[in-house]
């Protein structure tokens, strides 16, 4: 096992596998990869192989975990037996459950849980090949996956990591730095640069952390660059001609359409449903795609207020669990049994 | 009832007050016991305001791990007894727990307060397991630091049983550092030291920071549902340095 390299940086200042020590691995990223989920995304980084799978917002059992006025997040980071030299064993570890943890933290400030209470948005994070900085990996891939669930988001979450070799701070360690280096702080960060995951091992004086912290959101930046870029072509083409004002518009005439129908005509299941699945199907599409294309969060923001107007929410949320529960059944109880086995396992 | 509470402490935090009247960068008083369990290599009770910790640490030679043959083994884990919150329930740990535990653990393996490779007695074969139990008692808020001031102190006490085992001569556990884990709640944009059990369930964001005598971080986690700025990091890691440097000299340094 001991194959410490005797030295991590060269005379010409280029690491191991040949990078700078502010250059981050090559990351591959492909979205939309399993039909069933939601929203899906697979992600390579130098070698860190993840596939990441976005199921909700969907119903969630049991009742006595829904929270009343926003959706539950759950997510689950796991790794595959095979995925590390000596196989792992498979099922929840104390190392995942805190990564489970944290990650989820990491997303619980961007997501709008608010608009789905009673819901749950489930991530389900899978480390297929890990090479150091599989939580930071998962967390892109995670990022990207939920914008093509089309889920409303404040903004993408990128993640890396800055450790320290040789006495020397490098940005998105390889495997042989993260074994034996001298310091791992994994972050994650949205696009104004709020931190919203941040660990550390090692040891780093408090200048170290400071300098540390500046390389991490260098980091990110160029990571959610990369993150945008493929949600772009991933989705681009489909919508170019919608234009994004005309749209934004037309959906607050669905909304308002939706709330005259049920005041007039309570009784017809038909009719509402139908157009209430438009605004639910449509509405976060549209608004990743607000995201994406512009890139802008202001503006986005200035235009949450209109939209989140009390009665509709409340009108599309009703409509919606009626969605849930004669659609996603199946699903449902996958999740169900998946948890089941989890809490036996430990 | 949270948003109540959520309101109650928000506004007094506008005031630039806490619920107990301490001000933001304040720790609880702290009562710390050492050698309470004769059955431990070494012990310690910590109380922090109302939260009780008690930690046992327990050594015992075993195999240690193929990658590290010539160095002891630490074994870190937190229960959250049920006889310690209402909110608390027996079984499994659940991931808090886990993530205090690993926390803890983390600080101490981090910085090298303990000289591991003393603590082998057969190379590959044979080396000291370290079995550090934290027990918690009552929790009235950070559990965090209690049980990680708790955990260093009982450490502090520790006698390697060797004689016991027929393994040569006792000795002291093999010390080079005091890792001291400072925990800050943001409420509201602003940073509070040692949160009390309302602050740290109103709270968004927790920060924990693990740090050592010479003034270097070697542990560092955020937890909680919310975000943190970069400028709020930095002051954290200053305020949780100072801090720890302070309980440091207090309570550690006569033990």
């Amino acid at each position: 096992m001991s194959d410490k390299p005797e030295k991590f940086i060269d005379e010409n200042g280029l690491r191991l596998d040949g990078r700078q020590i502010n250059e981050i691995r090559q990351m591959k990223i492909k979205i939309g990869v399993l039909s069933r989920a939601d929203g899906s995304c697979y992600l390579e980084w130098g070698n860190n192989k993840i596939l990441v799978a976005v199921y909700g917002p969907r119903e969630l059992h049991p009742r006595r975990l829904q929270k009343a006025d926003s959706a539950l997040i759950r997510y689950r980071y796991n790794m595959a037996a095979f995925s590390v030299e000596d196989r792992i064993r498979p099922g929840p570890s104390r190392r995942s459950i805190e990564i489970s943890k944290v990650s989820r933290e990491a997303f619980e400030p961007v997501i709008m849980t608010h608009l789905y209470p009673g819901a749950v948005i489930d991530v389900f994070a899978e480390v297929l090949q890990a090479d150091a900085g599989t939580r930071t990996a998962a967390i892109n891939a995670a990022s990207i996956a939920l914008a093509d669930a089309g889920i409303p988001m404040k903004s993408l979450v990128s993640a890396c990591a800055v450790g320290k070799v040789d006495g020397q701070l490098v940005l998105d360690l390889n495997k042989a730095e993260d074994n034996y280096g001298q310091a791992d702080l994994p972050v994650a960060m949205t696009q104004d640069g709020e931190i919203t995951l941040l660990q550390m091992d090692g040891n780093l004086t408090p200048e170290e952390f400071k300098r540390a912290l500046e390389m991490c959101k260098e980091g990110c930046r160029q990571i959610m660059e990369m993150q945008k870029e493929a949600l772009r072509n991933k989705f681009a083409d489909d919508h170019l001609p919608i234009e994004v004002p005309d749209e934004i518009v037309e959906t607050l005439d669905v909304a308002a359409t939706l709330e005259d129908v049920v005041e007039e005509n309570e009784g017809d299941e038909v009719e509402v449903d139908d157009s209430s699945e438009e605004t639910v199907e449509e509405d976060p599409e549209l608004e990743s795609e607000v995201e994406v294309e512009t890139g802008d969060a202001d503006e986005y923001a200035a235009e949450e207020p209109e939209e989140a107007d009390a009665d509709d929410d409340i009108l599309e949320v009703e409509e919606e669990s009626v969605d849930l529960i004669d659609g996603e059944a199946g699903d449902e109880d996958e999740g169900v049994a998946n948890e089941g086995s989890e809490t036996r396992e430990q | 009832m949270s948003v109540l509470k959520k309101d109650y402490i928000y506004n007094l935090m506008l005031k630039g007050k806490r619920v107990d009247d301490r001000s933001f960068d304040q720790v609880r008083d702290i009562a710390l016991e050492t050698n309470v369990i004769d059955k431990a290599e070494g012990s310690a009770w910590v109380k922090y305001g109302e939260t009780e910790v008690l930690v046992g640490v327990k050594v015992q030679a075993g195999a240690p791990f193929p990658d590290s043959a010539g160095e002891g083994v630490i074994i870190t884990s937190l229960e959250l007894n049920p006889l310690a919150s209402p909110e608390f329930e027996a079984g499994p740990p659940k991931e808090g727990a886990i993530e205090m535990a690993r926390v803890t653990d983390r600080g101490i393996r981090e910085s090298g307060a303990i000289d591991l490779s003393k603590l082998c007695i057969t190379k590959g074969e044979e080396v000291w397991i370290i079995f550090i139990d934290i027990h918690v008692l009552n929790d009235a808020g950070n559990i965090q630091d209690a049980s990680s001031l708790g955990a260093i102190a009982a450490l502090m006490t520790t006698t390697i049983p060797a004689e016991r085992n027929g393994k040569g001569e006792d000795m002291a556990m093999p010390m080079r550092d005091t890792p001291l884990a400072i925990t800050l709640v943001n409420i509201g944009g602003s940073l509070m030291v040692d949160p009390g059990r309302d602050e740290e369930t109103v709270c968004d964001t927790k920060i924990t920071i693990v740090s050592n005598q010479d003034g270097s971080i070697s542990g560092m986690q955020k937890s909680g549902d919310g975000a943190l700025t970069e400028e709020q990091a930095l002051k954290a890691v200053e305020m949780a340095c100072e801090k720890a440097a302070e309980l440091r000299k207090v309570h550690l340094s006569n033990i």
